[in-house]
């Protein structure tokens, strides 16, 4: 069964996130767990924001690939616990999005026990300029197209760009 | 493949292809939805409710802002708040539905549901206002909503819990926006200031009835699974403080509006329930 677990991971970790279709689940970090056990493949999926609505996508995408890789019987299921970070998108994943401009995210904030500190300023972040390279970047909206992505600008080649946030 | 028209094609390999999808499918979809055997499942379910109900008409009031934002990316700010706190409800409302037994599901909630049978606080229901209210119950609703999921995360739910987790990275992000506007309102100039002072006055009758604990607030607290609204009182404070100082507002000196506690609502609630369930009223078995 090692061998039906492998051969079902590996064609889980190919398929690509909808709305991120340079990324694949397994790099974004969403694709949490597979297993394959007497014909039934069991897939677990972690949504990146409470809001994301590309959760139905996914779970369409992951069943419609293992289905045409032979294995009939599939089961995607959501966890919840512990919540997705950008942390866990891979060395890979984080290449690939600079390589279509979308600038990768920086360590997510450590948070301890107390209350979570204020930002009232503008919020200073090493970022790079996916483009021409310049980390002299600002940002222009922290809410883009999709919930995980920030709008910034570069003022070295002064283009604009996307951001993945970090959480 | 090849279709007739585009909407054939969109629709030819399966609804799932839909980003917004059509017959949503359960949020906790093959998640352990067990409720730990000493939680007390009628209360559990009416908690849900409450935070559900908070967010799903705050998200509506914010979704108004879409085309009546001053600026695109605003709007787009707007849209993705309202998203993050609708996608909290539909986690939420589903909860609610394992813990009450009747295994009711987001729809029945949001759609088929009086208003006297919502419960979330008054602070979300009035009309949008302009962009002064809009900054000024946007720092309300979040910094309390983020003081009270950030305590919600040892809750004895363990799904409550998760969610309250996930929600606290969200909310994070929302407090800071409407700070930083506040910041930039208020510190800004004659016009901007006096407009985001008379936003905060108008929000402010409101603000005491966030603290003040409903009887179900008052049990779940004692039993670890829900959170005393009372002892965030604290840390709104001196949030608050923190941004009316740095934005040159003043906190407003005005009674609570009579009445305050979860579940009386404002005349402003049943007209925004009547467009928000319009629909699903009218085409009851329709799925989309």
């Amino acid at each position: 069964m090692v061998t039906a677990t492998a051969d079902a991971r590996a064609v889980a970790e190919t398929v690509t996130d909808p709305e991120l279709p340079m990324l694949t689940l397994a790099d974004l970090g969403v694709l949490r767990d597979v297993t394959a056990e007497d014909g039934r493949v069991v897939v677990t999926i972690t949504p990146t924001y409470s809001g994301c609505p590309a959760m139905d996508a996914m779970r369409a995408d992951l069943v419609r690939a293992l289905r045409a890789a032979g294995h009939e019987e599939v089961e995607v299921r959501t966890v919840l616990h512990p919540p997705w970070s950008t942390d866990w998108i891979s060395a890979a994943g984080r290449r690939r999005l600079a390589e279509a401009g979308i600038a990768p995210p920086g360590a997510a904030p450590r948070r301890g026990e107390g209350p979570i500190p204020l930002r009232l300023g503008p919020t200073v972040r090493a970022v790079r300029c996916p483009r021409c390279g310049s980390a002299d970047t600002e940002e222009t909206s922290a809410f883009g197209a999709t919930a995980c992505r920030a709008l910034r600008r570069c003022r070295a080649c002064l283009e604009p760009f996307e951001h993945v946030k970090e959480i | 493949m090849s279709f007739d028209n585009v909407y054939e094609a969109l629709t030819g390999d399966g609804d799932a292809r839909w980003a917004f999808g059509t017959g949503f499918a359960d949020p906790l979809a093959g998640v352990d939805t067990t409720v730990p055997p000493d939680v007390d499942r009628a209360d559990l379910a009416a908690y849900c409710l409450m935070l559900g109900d908070d967010a799903l008409i705050m998200s509506h009031r914010l979704q108004e802002w879409c085309t009546n934002a001053p600026d695109l990316e605003e709007e787009v700010a707007l849209a993705n708040i309202g998203l993050d706190l609708l996608g909290q409800t539909r986690m939420l409302y589903a909860r609610a539905g394992h813990a009450d037994g009747t295994g009711r599901g987001e729809d029945d909630y949001a759609y088929f549901r009086a208003p006297e049978e919502f419960g979330n606080v008054r602070l979300v229901e009035p009309p949008r206002g302009d962009f002064g209210d809009l900054v000024a119950r946007l720092l309300v609703f979040a910094t309390w909503r983020l003081a009270l999921l950030q305590r919600l995360i040892p809750s004895r739910d363990p799904v409550l819990a998760a969610i309250a987790a996930k929600g606290v990275k969200e909310v994070a992000y929302h407090r800071d926006h409407a700070a930083q506007w506040a910041v930039r309102l208020g510190d800004g100039t004659d016009e901007s200031h006096r407009r985001t002072q008379a936003g905060l006055d108008r929000v402010w009758p409101l603000v005491e009835e966030l603290f003040a604990p409903h009887e179900v607030e008052e049990r779940l607290a004692r039993s670890g699974v829900g959170v005393d609204p009372a002892a965030l009182r604290a840390e709104f404070d001196a949030v608050l403080d923190q941004v009316l100082k740095a934005a040159t507002l003043r906190r407003p000196d005005v009674p609570p509006a009579p009445g305050g506690r979860r579940g009386s609502h404002t005349e402003a609630l049943a007209p925004l329930l009547a467009e928000l369930q319009s629909v699903a009223r009218a085409h009851p078995e329709a799925t989309w």
